[in-house]
C-alpha cells in the first residue's frame, strides 16, 4: 500500500486553528496588540482618559507633534534621560566586570562552588519593591550615623542605586558568564599552557575570545535593564530629592521609567498625551538597543 | 607540571575559596539585617539598623503580629491573591502558548509567520509603552480581579514562551508526530499525548521564567487590579509606604520577609531547574 505523505499543513490540525490558536490570540490583542495600537494613537492626541481623546491637528504638521515637542521641551524628562544613560552604563559596567570574575573562578573546581553559586544568584529571586526596601534600610542605617538619609544627597541615591541593581543582577549574569565559560575547548587552554602563556596572557588571548558571545548577551541585558528600572528606583528614593529648578521640581533621581509614570499617574492629568509620547519614545530607544544586540550577536555567530 | 606549582595551586585555590567564602556571607548581610530588624520596634530600625535587638528595641513576634492586620489589609489575603495570580498565569501561559507554539511550527502559514514575529516583536516593548491603555483595557473587560488578570499575563507575557517554545518545536523530527497520526490520533490528542511530554524541558523553564517574572511583578497588577479588594505582596509593601503617616519600619520588614520566604523555599528546592531556565531565557531583558 502506498503510504501518503504526511502533511500537517494540510491535516486535520488547520481546521482546528481556533482551539490552538484562538486563545492565545485573543489575550493576545487584549494585552498587546490593542493597547500599543491605541498606545501610539494616543501618543498624537489630548485626552484625560481613553474615552475623550482628540486628535491633535492632522493638517498642522507642528500641532500634530505636539506632545512629542513638549516631551523635548519638558527638563524632567531630558534630566531622566542622561540619568538612566548614566545609570546604565555605570551599572553595565560594574555588573559585568564583577560578575565576569565571579565566574571565572567559580569555573576553576573550587570547593564550594556550587554553593557560592547559589548564594550569589539567591537575590535575583526577590522583587524589586521588597529589594528596594530591604536597602533603603541599610542605606538609612548607615547614614544615620551622620544625621542623613538616603535622599538628602542625590549622589547617595544613584550609588544606593547602583548597589542594590548589583547586588541583584550580578548573580544572574554569572549564571550566564559560566555556561559561556564552561564552553571554552579544554584543548585550547591546554595548547595555550604547553605554549608558556600565562594566566592573563590565557585569559585576553583564549578565554575572552571565546565567551564574546555571553559578554555580548549580558552588555546588552544591563544595558536594557538600566533603562527600564523601575521597581528599585520607585521603592529606594522615588525619585528624591526633587528641587525646583526653574520653577518646576525636578526629581533628581528620577529615571526614564519612572518620569512616564510620574507624568501619566501623579498630578495634572492633562499632561498624559505629553506622558504617551514619552512612553514611545522609550518604547523607541528600547526596541533600539534590542535591534542593535541583535545584529551584534548575528555578526558574531556568522565570524565562529 | 612539576610538584611545586601544583601545590602552589593548590594554596592559590584554598585561598580564593576562603576569600569567597567571605564574599558570600557579606553577600547574604542584608538578609541577615533585615531578619534582626523584625524583631525591633518600629523607631530602631533606621537608627540602629545594625545592632542585635537589645531589651529595649526587642519586640519579640509583636511585628509579626501587628504585619498581619498592617493597613486595614490582612495579609494572608496578599499571599492568597499572590499565589492565586502567580500560579494561574503561569499556568495558562504554559499551557496555551505552548498549543500555539506547536501550531505555529507546524503549519507554518503566512499567518503563523505574522503572529510569530509579533510575538517577538512585544519582547522588546517596555510596559511604560502599554501601562495606561492597557489598564483601560483591562479595566473595560473586567480583568481586575486575580482570576482574571492571568489573561493579562498571558498576552502581555507571551512573548518569551512563544519565542522559545517554536524553537523548540522546530527541534523536534516529524516522524513522531507522522506515527501518532497514522496510528488514528487527531490534532489534539497527538498534542496532549505526543508533544506536550517532549515539551517538558522548555516547560520547566518557561515555567521558571513566568513564575520569577509574574510573583514579583509590581506595577501592572498595581495599574490593573481592583486595589482595595486585592493586593499582591509587593502591592500591599508599596502600600504601607506611599500611605499618610507613620510608617511602621518593624512590621513593613516582618512583612517583607514573610513575603521572601516562599521564594526561598522555591528557590532552594528548584535551584537546579531555576538556573538552567535563567540560562535558557537569557534571550530577553
Amino acid at each position: 500500500m502506498k503510504r501518503k505523505p504526511y502533511d500537517l499543513r494540510k491535516g486535520p490540525i488547520r481546521k482546528q486553528w481556533w482551539i490552538f490558536l484562538l486563545p492565545l490570540m485573543a489575550a493576545f490583542t487584549i494585552g498587546f496588540v490593542w493597547p500599543f495600537i491605541q498606545g501610539i494613537y494616543l501618543s498624537f492626541c489630548t485626552f484625560t482618559t481613553t474615552s475623550n481623546a482628540k486628535l491633535n491637528g492632522v493638517m498642522n504638521n507642528k500641532a500634530f507633534f505636539n506632545n512629542y515637542i513638549k516631551a523635548f521641551q519638558d527638563p524632567t524628562f531630558v534630566r531622566s534621560f542622561w540619568y538612566s544613560a548614566l545609570f546604565a552604563v555605570v551599572s553595565l559596567i560594574i555588573i559585568n566586570v564583577l560578575a565576569f570574575t565571579v565566574a571565572y573562578f567559580l569555573t576553576k573546581e573550587l570547593k564550594g562552588s556550587n554553593l557560592f553559586r547559589t548564594v550569589f544568584f539567591m537575590p535575583n529571586l526577590i522583587g524589586g519593591i521588597v529589594l528596594g526596601y530591604i536597602w533603603s534600610m541599610i542605606f538609612d542605617g548607615i547614614l544615620h550615623i551622620y544625621g542623613k538619609t538616603l535622599v538628602t544627597e542625590p549622589v547617595w541615591g544613584f550609588w544606593g542605586l547602583v548597589i542594590v541593581v548589583a547586588w541583584q543582577q550580578i548573580g544572574y549574569m554569572m549564571i550566564i558568564y559560566i555556561a559561556g565559560l564552561q564552553a571554552v575547548p579544554n584543548d585550547m587552554l591546554e595548547a595555550a599552557k604547553i605554549d608558556g602563556a600565562s594566566g592573563w596572557q590565557t585569559l585576553w588571548r583564549v578565554t575572552i575570545p571565546n565567551v564574546m558571545p555571553s559578554i555580548t548577551i549580558c552588555t546588552f541585558l544591563s544595558l536594557t535593564n538600566g533603562f527600564k528600572l523601575f521597581d528599585q528606583n520607585l521603592a529606594l528614593t522615588n525619585g528624591l530629592p526633587k528641587p525646583f529648578i526653574n520653577g518646576v521640581p525636578v526629581g533628581q533621581t528620577e529615571m526614564i521609567a519612572l518620569n512616564i509614570y510620574n507624568t501619566f499617574y501623579v498630578g495634572n492629568t492633562s499632561a498624559r498625551g505629553t506622558a504617551q509620547a514619552k512612553a514611545v519614545l522609550f518604547f523607541i530607544l528600547v526596541a533600539g538597543l534590542g535591534l542593535i544586540q541583535l545584529s551584534a550577536t548575528r555578526r558574531k555567530e556568522v565570524q565562529q | 607540571m612539576s610538584q611545586k606549582s601544583l601545590a602552589k595551586e593548590k594554596t592559590f585555590k584554598t585561598v580564593l575559596s576562603i576569600v569567597l567564602a567571605v564574599i558570600c556571607i557579606l553577600y547574604m548581610l542584608p538578609i541577615g539585617t533585615l531578619i534582626i530588624n523584625t524583631f525591633k520596634g518600629s523607631t530602631y530600625v533606621k537608627s540602629e539598623t545594625f545592632a542585635l535587638p537589645n531589651a529595649q528595641s526587642f519586640v519579640g513576634w509583636d511585628n509579626y503580629v501587628k504585619g498581619m492586620t498592617f493597613g486595614n489589609y490582612d495579609f494572608w489575603k496578599t499571599v492568597l491573591y499572590s499565589f492565586t495570580i502567580t500560579i494561574l498565569s503561569s499556568a495558562m501561559i504554559l499551557l496555551f502558548t505552548s498549543m500555539a507554539a506547536w501550531f505555529i511550527a507546524r503549519v507554518d502559514s503566512k499567518v503563523c509567520r505574522i503572529i510569530y514575529y509579533l510575538c517577538v516583536f512585544s519582547m522588546v516593548v517596555p510596559f511604560q509603552m502599554v501601562m495606561f491603555t492597557l489598564s483601560k483595557t483591562a479595566d473595560t473587560l473586567k480583568l481586575n480581579t486575580p482570576w482574571t488578570i492571568p489573561i493579562v499575563y498571558l498576552g502581555f507575557g507571551a512573548g518569551l514562551a512563544i519565542f522559545m517554545f517554536v524553537g523548540f518545536v522546530k527541534g523536534i523530527p516529524l516522524e513522531i508526530e507522522e506515527a501518532a497520526v497514522i496510528d488514528g490520533c487527531g490534532p489534539l490528542k497527538t498534542y496532549f499525548l505526543v508533544v506536550f511530554p517532549m515539551l517538558k524541558p522548555t516547560m520547566i523553564s518557561v515555567g521558571i521564567l513566568e513564575i520569577m517574572w509574574v510573583w514579583n511583578d509590581y506595577l501592572l497588577p498595581y495599574l490593573v487590579l481592583d486595589r482595595n479588594l486585592y493586593r499582591t505582596i509587593p502591592i500591599h509593601i508599596q502600600y504601607l509606604q506611599g500611605s499618610y503617616g507613620q510608617v511602621d519600619w518593624g512590621a513593613t520588614m516582618a512583612l517583607i520577609f514573610l513575603g521572601i520566604v516562599p521564594v526561598v523555599i522555591f528557590y532552594l528546592l528548584c535551584q537546579k531547574h531555576i538556573i538552567k531556565g535563567v540560562a535558557a531565557g537569557a534571550v530577553k531583558g
